[in-house]
């Protein structure tokens, strides 16, 4: 009988909230992560005060932040000229600098991505291609891609590529698995269902497997996203000569504590952008996954 | 001839390995034209086996399944198969759902989208087609599933325990629902179930399962019009000997268990 109310759906509770209701939650959460962020600066700033911080070695962000055309002119999007002969100076050059990070990673990121899921899916629909390539892939798993770094800069010198392949290679793997287990994960009686309703081999991939493994997928690509940032700044500031890592490398070597922090910033700024970036894709593309599955901030 | 036939079937999993399960042994089974069979039988007997079999998603160890005199070979929408679990794909609405062995089928998609609506009437979703399954009750989920089955028309539909998800008053709901629609589609019905009631409710007959390996222990007809008042002496009557063929095959079942 509670059944029968159900039939015209007028009845079922709505699932979105009001516009008013989300605007507060938004608030309540930006309010919330200002407050973390603010209590981390005010314990620094403290210290400094104190006089427990040294300001040479951990300035507090009100001096990395003090004199920005100062940081400024460390930021050249082309890397290869530093300090006084340096291009930088500007905004644009840092947002270069960070573009071309940026750049590398997605990249990286896409051609892991796609590759990973071909192989993954070639693997399980090819019985021979899996057992000639499992076990080497489950071998190289677990070698860091720090590991790979030096192979990186032989094959492909100094430039974007040795960055991109290091970034490929931190997710590849990881994603091959995740597919693999994706694959195995998808309900039977779904496979089942469209046999029955004469789907063909290619409309059972497409229709049903496809998108039953997406957001597995994804979640398992936003997890590595953080591991794929950090390879890349090791990448750079090693062999490619220019973004974010680069720069920290420098400010390493000409023991510039304020640039190592200021720089440290735009990381965690930007990675942070990055993950938010991939959230809204997952809920535009993945529409069906709720929000809960998708994971709180 | 016309109907499901089913010939000597047996069937085993695993049949090559050290522990070969016997799942279904020499079994023969005839379903007629619009006919509503209710398979009866302890958890475990082989009877979802025997359903997967006449769906074509299984092969035979050995016998023959013949449906309108054509042997089953593979899988066909005109034997539409419904799980305990509504399996709808969460990545489409609730209308293109039910469209999805149409839309595999191709056609006009203005048909199509008119059949759908059609569909979704009659399984009293009609306002609910843009909704996401887990939107739903699972109740009207597996109503959702039945307009899916029903969309391809078949001449067959083959349910594997469809209700024994649902409380109690939902299923009673989801019975007489399914009654309806059996009768205006003019389909038989293979129906597994272990609820003594709701096997008297729908069948036109009941084959009682043994314990594993699944054999038939008995069949049992009733013409009772519908719907029936399982409270009525002669309901009551054949719900106890359905309960004493089945305690005898459970307590079979268990001592099995223990052996093991």
């Amino acid at each position: 009988m509670s059944d029968n109310t159900l039939h015209t759906g007028t009845t079922l509770p709505k699932r979105k909230p009001g516009f008013a209701a989300r605007w507060i939650a938004t608030a309540q959460s930006v309010g919330w992560a200002m407050l973390s962020i603010g209590l981390f600066v005010a314990i620094w700033e403290i210290a400094w005060w104190r006089g427990w911080a040294n300001p040479l070695l951990l300035p507090p962000p009100h001096i990395f932040l003090a004199n920005l055309t100062e940081q400024f002119r460390f930021f050249d999007p082309n890397g290869e000229r530093i300090g006084a002969l340096s291009t930088g100076g500007s905004l644009w050059s840092v947002l270069g600098v960070i573009g071309w990070s940026s750049m590398r990673v997605f990249l990286g990121l896409l051609i892991g991505f796609t590759a990973s899921v071909i192989v993954g899916v070639a693997i399980r629909y090819f019985n021979i291609f899996g057992k000639l390539t499992l076990p080497l892939i489950t071998m190289l798993a677990p070698i860091s891609p720090v590991a790979w770094l030096p192979v990186a800069i032989f094959v492909f010198g100094i430039g974007n590529p040795p960055a991109i392949f290091l970034v490929f290679i931190s997710i590849f793997f990881v994603m091959v698995l995740a597919t693999l287990a994706q694959i195995d994960a998808v309900p039977k009686h779904y496979i089942q269902l469209a046999r029955v309703m004469g789907a063909s081999k290619q409309q059972i991939f497409l229709r049903v497997i496809l998108p039953a493994i997406l957001p597995g997928l994804f979640v398992t690509l936003r997890m590595n996203l953080f591991g794929a940032w950090m390879v890349v700044l090791i990448a750079e500031a090693v062999g490619v000569g220019s973004g974010l890592g680069q720069v920290t490398m420098m400010a390493r070597n000409t023991f510039n504590a304020s640039l190592v922090f200021f720089t440290m910033t735009l990381i965690g700024l930007t990675g942070f952008l990055f993950d938010q970036a991939l959230r809204l894709i997952q809920r535009k593309v993945l529409w069906w996954i709720g929000p809960s599955n998708i994971g709180a901030l | 001839m016309l109907g499901l036939s089913i010939n000597n079937v047996s069937k085993v999993w695993n049949p090559d390995g050290p522990d070969p399960v016997p799942a279904v042994t020499n079994l023969t089974l005839d379903v007629a034209v619009g006919e509503f069979v209710v398979l009866l039988g302890p958890s475990g007997c082989g009877k979802s086996s025997l359903l997967y079999i006449v769906a074509g998603l299984e092969e035979a160890t050995a016998g023959t399944v013949t449906f309108d005199g054509l042997p089953v070979t593979k899988p066909s929408p005109e034997r539409s198969l419904i799980f305990q679990e509504a399996a709808l794909f969460p990545w489409l609405s609730v209308r293109d759902n039910v469209g999805f062995g149409l839309s595999i089928r191709g056609g006009l998609p203005g048909l199509r989208a008119e059949k759908v609506e059609k569909l979704l009437r009659m399984v009293g979703l009609g306002g609910a087609g843009d909704k996401r399954p887990d939107e739903l009750s699972g109740g009207m989920r597996q109503r959702a599933a039945l307009a899916r089955a029903l969309a391809m028309d078949p001449k067959v539909l083959l349910m594997d325990e469809p209700f024994a998800a649902l409380d109690i008053q939902t299923r009673a709901r989801m019975q007489d629902h399914l009654l309806t629609i059996w009768r205006a589609s003019g389909a038989s019905v293979l129906l597994v179930t272990h609820s003594i009631d709701e096997a008297l409710a729908l069948a036109d007959r009941i084959v009682v399962f043994t314990a594993r390996p699944g054999q038939i222990k008995a069949e049992i007809a009733i013409d009772a019009p519908r719907p029936r008042d399982l409270r009525s002496p002669e309901m009551i009557d054949l719900a106890r000997r359905c309960e004493a063929l089945l305690a005898e095959e459970v307590t079979k079942a268990f001592q099995e268990q223990e052996l093991l």
